[in-house]
């Protein structure tokens, strides 16, 4: 076990942990931070993305150890009082269904209109390729991911 | 029959116990009616402590807040919003005043298996008249108070207005309207359908602001103080034991607490057992998972060891093309083949498939002072109770389950195995655990849909009419995964696309081959109509081609005149989804129409590029008509993209409109992995897929780029929408294959080359 100091959300946070612990397990299971959520531990569903210094990383298949001193932010960070851009549209276009993978959706999302503000459908097919949606809500995340860069643009 | 025990189960309806317990005007909603208006000295609005509850559903307090209760499980159909819709509409509740809560598993609510495609049509008209006999005693409330006529007293958007003018407020009237007696059900009228307020027009789910924000709570969600954390490695062969285990190294990691075995069941399993296998349990997750890495695990093997998927399969498709045993017969087949000029033919097969929902099994479980308490995502409360009461040896009543929201379940979560595996492991070391199944964990120990071969044989006379149909059918029937004798696909399967074909054919025989279970088979999203529909789909298509019509037009041509289909004089076997065929006709008129909607609204013909094609293909299921029409492009490199699909559904009254098409947009998402990516194989009993590596799911760019969900308007009574979407996709994506690139797919998922 060894001690970590992390920065979530812009707090800072002392946690134990194994240093092969999964940045997802130590954010649910220290911080009790359960929007990020566990769909395949192997980075291949993208259910558990988080920011890394505002990049989008599988928290499921980052150890802790390697965290350091970047800014951790969840969905739970991702706003202040009101709704993120990002989120707003996704309200707008009634995007979820079971809702499970969403918050790793609305993650990479963010991470994407971030770096791309006007993102084409094949911009968005390949930063959301990561992402799996059992209940099939592709057509909307695409839909939403639009809204929000026009709002952004605005 | 053999599997009778599981059709009763798990389909059959009880419908005899909900009116029992919950219909309104009947002895059960009477009997529990509870008034508890504590506090009699304030009258006035804002008073929140006086609670009118004339039933399980509704209540409303002093302050005129109305909560209502969701007793079915949301799993991402939108029925925690549906439902409480209905009753918000019928008592003029303003929905921004309505809160939602989730009911615990008790029969008190009549049926809670969320399953079948079923709340909507089953609780359409009781909740709507749990909400009009509110509406009725607010009015009576509100009458007996101004000392006028009820018939001069309207209920509207939570206040009850009088013909003057002057109004009450729905808090002022809870109290009063508590202390009159429950109206008989043949004075309570219910809305003229114009007068909706909520029911068929455009809602958003109750639980969209929690989810976008991460607030919202599922399975794995909720701990309690001093929970730990429990996997479980299982045998890879399901139901076969432990021989040996070392735990020593998972012992000396870090945070691991205990390790100790679970019996295994044997084979067959039961639905509601646990595989048993060796449990590690730990103070975090990560812990508990890196403790099971560590096991040394040594396994007997059971009576499926032998299995290999592959070799099942290929002797389902031999077996299948020999005579069988008749489930429908109309006609003689075999002498109008004689007649025929030309003959379609073809065998299909479709592998086991994983329901893999996002979020993997998981459950909350605390059992203290004999008793137990679990929070877990399930389908089926009521079900997940009673085998906690078995599991456990404790009264029902002492078991309280928790509905949290459900990550995706497809007929999983119906099942209550992972819940009684927490509940076994928290009585074990006596503190809260929750469990969590890893990805590895679902994929490879699934109640898994059924393999299957199928071969089609149809007859073409001399008219161009085809005069002879023949449908042979195998895969092991769900009920083997409890009976051991169960081999004999059973009448409701059956009746999921194959006997109850609708098409005006004269010769008609429907064979099945049995088959045995030799993995936990269970229902996933519309069950056997999965590759019933992609069969009869396909050879429909392939029927056009021979006949040199149209693929719409051949559809139109076979389905004869409009009319009600008497399949009970057809075919002896034919189930309507639980419901009498009286009470919901199979009307081949509603599916000529959806036919001939989707020809329209898909513009079907219209002139498409080389390597792009549109397909046609229809079905009824849990009692919805459905057409649906694909457009697919294939590329050089064989790479299939589906830009355009256009459903046409016909399910009686749209309660809400939007889910529905959110469900269409998502069952052709669904329906697109079980077409082109997922299989699972199994080698010597064990599966051989572990992740979303090896057991593929259409991500974004294999998904329709734009589904249009085209809603007939009707006023039939509303009927399935979960499942409905996906049976006709496939063979409609199948055809279009056909029409981009000349091949016929007769296997899933679709390989191009």
């Amino acid at each position: 076990m060894a001690t970590y100091q992390l920065s979530v959300n812009g707090e800072n946070h002392e946690v134990e942990a194994m240093p092969n612990t999964p940045l997802l397990w130590v954010l649910r299971d220290n911080l009790d931070l359960t929007g990020t959520k566990f769909g395949c531990g192997a980075a291949l569903c993208g259910a558990c993305t988080v920011h890394l210094n505002g990049n989008a990383v599988r928290s499921c298949s980052t150890p802790v150890s390697s965290v350091g001193n970047k800014k951790v932010t969840t969905i739970e960070g991702i706003s202040g009082e009101g709704l993120h851009p990002v989120q707003q549209a996704w309200m707008d276009e009634n995007v979820p269904q079971c809702g499970f993978c969403q918050t790793g959706q609305i993650m990479t999302a963010i991470a994407l209109i971030e770096k791309n503000p006007n993102p084409s459908d094949s911009d968005i097919d390949s930063a959301m390729s990561g992402n799996i949606c059992r209940c099939g809500t592709y057509e909307r995340i695409r839909k939403a991911i639009k809204r929000a860069a026009k709002a952004d643009t605005k | 029959m053999k599997t009778e025990t599981y059709d009763h189960r798990i389909f059959k309806v009880s419908r005899r116990d909900f009116l029992k317990t919950t219909s309104v005007g009947t002895a059960g909603l009477l009997l529990g009616i509870q008034f508890s208006c504590t506090d009699t000295s304030k009258k006035l609005t804002g008073n929140p402590a006086a609670i009118f509850s004339p039933n399980v559903y509704i209540s409303i307090n002093g302050n005129g807040d109305v909560t209502l209760i969701a007793h079915r499980s949301e799993m991402g159909t939108g029925i925690r919003t549906s439902l409480p819709l209905i009753m918000a509409d019928e008592m003029e509740a303003d929905w921004s005043r309505v809160k939602i809560e989730q009911a615990v598993g008790d029969e008190k609510y009549g049926d809670q298996n969320t399953d079948g495609s079923f709340s909507v049509r089953m609780f359409f008209t009781p909740l709507r008249k749990a909400g009009a006999t509110v509406r009725l005693l607010l009015e009576q409330a509100a009458a007996k108070e101004w000392g006028v006529d009820v018939s001069e007293c309207k209920a509207q958007n939570h206040e009850v207005v009088h013909t003057s003018g002057k109004a009450f407020g729905f808090g002022y009237l809870a109290e009063k309207a508590g202390t009159l007696p429950i109206p008989e059900e043949s004075t309570v009228s219910l809305k003229d359908p114009k007068d909706f307020r909520y029911i068929t027009k455009q809602s958003s789910i109750v639980d969209l602001k929690d989810i976008v924000t991460g607030k919202a709570k599922f399975g794995y969600d909720k701990t309690l103080p001093n929970t730990k954390y429990a996997v479980i490695r299982r045998n890879p062969e399901a139901g076969a034991g432990l021989k040996s285990f070392q735990m020593d190294a998972a012992m000396k990691v870090p945070g691991v607490i205990k390790v100790f075995s679970l019996d295994a069941p044997g084979f067959p399993t039961n639905f509601n057992k646990p595989l048993g296998g060796v449990v590690v349990v730990a103070e975090n997750t990560w812990a508990a998972m890196k403790g099971r890495d560590a096991l040394e695990v040594t396994w007997n093997k059971g009576i499926n060891a032998d299995y290999n998927s592959l070799a099942y399969n290929n002797d389902m498709l031999k077996r299948v093309k020999t005579k069988g045993k008749v489930r429908r017969e109309n006609g003689q087949v075999d002498k109008a083949f004689g007649k025929a000029k030309k003959i379609v033919e073809a065998d299909y097969s479709v592998p086991l498939i994983s329901h893999s929902p996002m979020e993997t099994p998981c459950a909350l479980a605390h059992f203290h002072d004999n008793a137990c308490d679990v929070w877990a995502p399930v389908q089926d409360p009521q079900g997940v109770r009673k085998s906690l009461a078995a599991a456990l040896g404790i009264d029902e009543k002492v078991v309280t389950v928790n509905i949290t929201l459900l990550g995706g379940a497809f007929g999983r979560k119906s099942k209550p195995d992972f819940v009684v595996e927490a509940a076994l492991i928290s009585r074990n070391i006596g503190s809260p655990v929750k469990i969590l199944w890893t990805r590895e964990d679902d994929l490879q120990h699934d109640f898994y849909h059924f393999p299957s071969a199928q071969y089609l044989k149809v007859g073409i006379d001399e008219n161009n009419k085809v005069n002879a149909w023949l449908h042979r059918s195998t895969f092991p029937p769900i009920g083997g995964t409890a009976d051991p004798n169960a081999s004999e696909p059973s009448g409701f399967e059956l009746s999921m696309g194959m006997v109850d074909l609708p098409y005006a054919i004269e010769n008609i025989c429907c064979e099945s081959q049995d088959a045995k279970a030799k993995i936990r088979i269970g229902w996933l999203r519309s069950v056997a109509n999965i590759h019933h529909a992609f069969a009869v789909g396909c050879t429909l298509d392939e029927v056009a081609k021979a006949r040199g019509v149209d693929p719409v037009q051949n559809l139109l041509d076979m389905l004869g005149e409009d009319r009600m289909i008497d399949f009970k004089s057809l075919s002896p076997e034919f189930w309507n989804y639980n419901e009498k065929i009286e009470d919901f006709p199979w009307d081949t008129a509603r599916f000529r129409k959806v036919i001939e909607t989707a020809k329209e609204k898909s513009n079907w013909g219209k002139s498409l590029p080389k390597g792009s094609g549109q397909g046609i293909a229809v079905h009824r299921s849990f009692l919805t008509y459905v057409a649906c029409v694909v457009e697919v492009v294939v590329d050089s490199n064989n790479t299939i993209r589906i830009p355009k699909v256009d459903y046409v559904v016909d399910c009686g009254i749209p309660v809400n409109p939007e889910r529905i098409k959110s469900q269409f947009e998502g069952g052709a998402a669904f329906a697109a992995s079980l077409a082109l990516k997922s299989e699972i194989t199994v080698k010597n009993g064990a599966v051989q897929q572990s992740n979303f590596d090896d057991y593929q799911v259409a991500r974004m760019k294999d998904a329709p780029y734009e589904t249009a969900v085209h809603i007939i308007e009707s006023g039939e009574k509303p009927t399935g929408v979960g499942e409905p979407p996906v049976p006709p996709f496939i063979p409609a994506l199948c055809n279009a294959l056909f029409a981009a690139t000349g091949k016929r797919i007769r296997q899933l998922p679709v390989k191009l080359v």
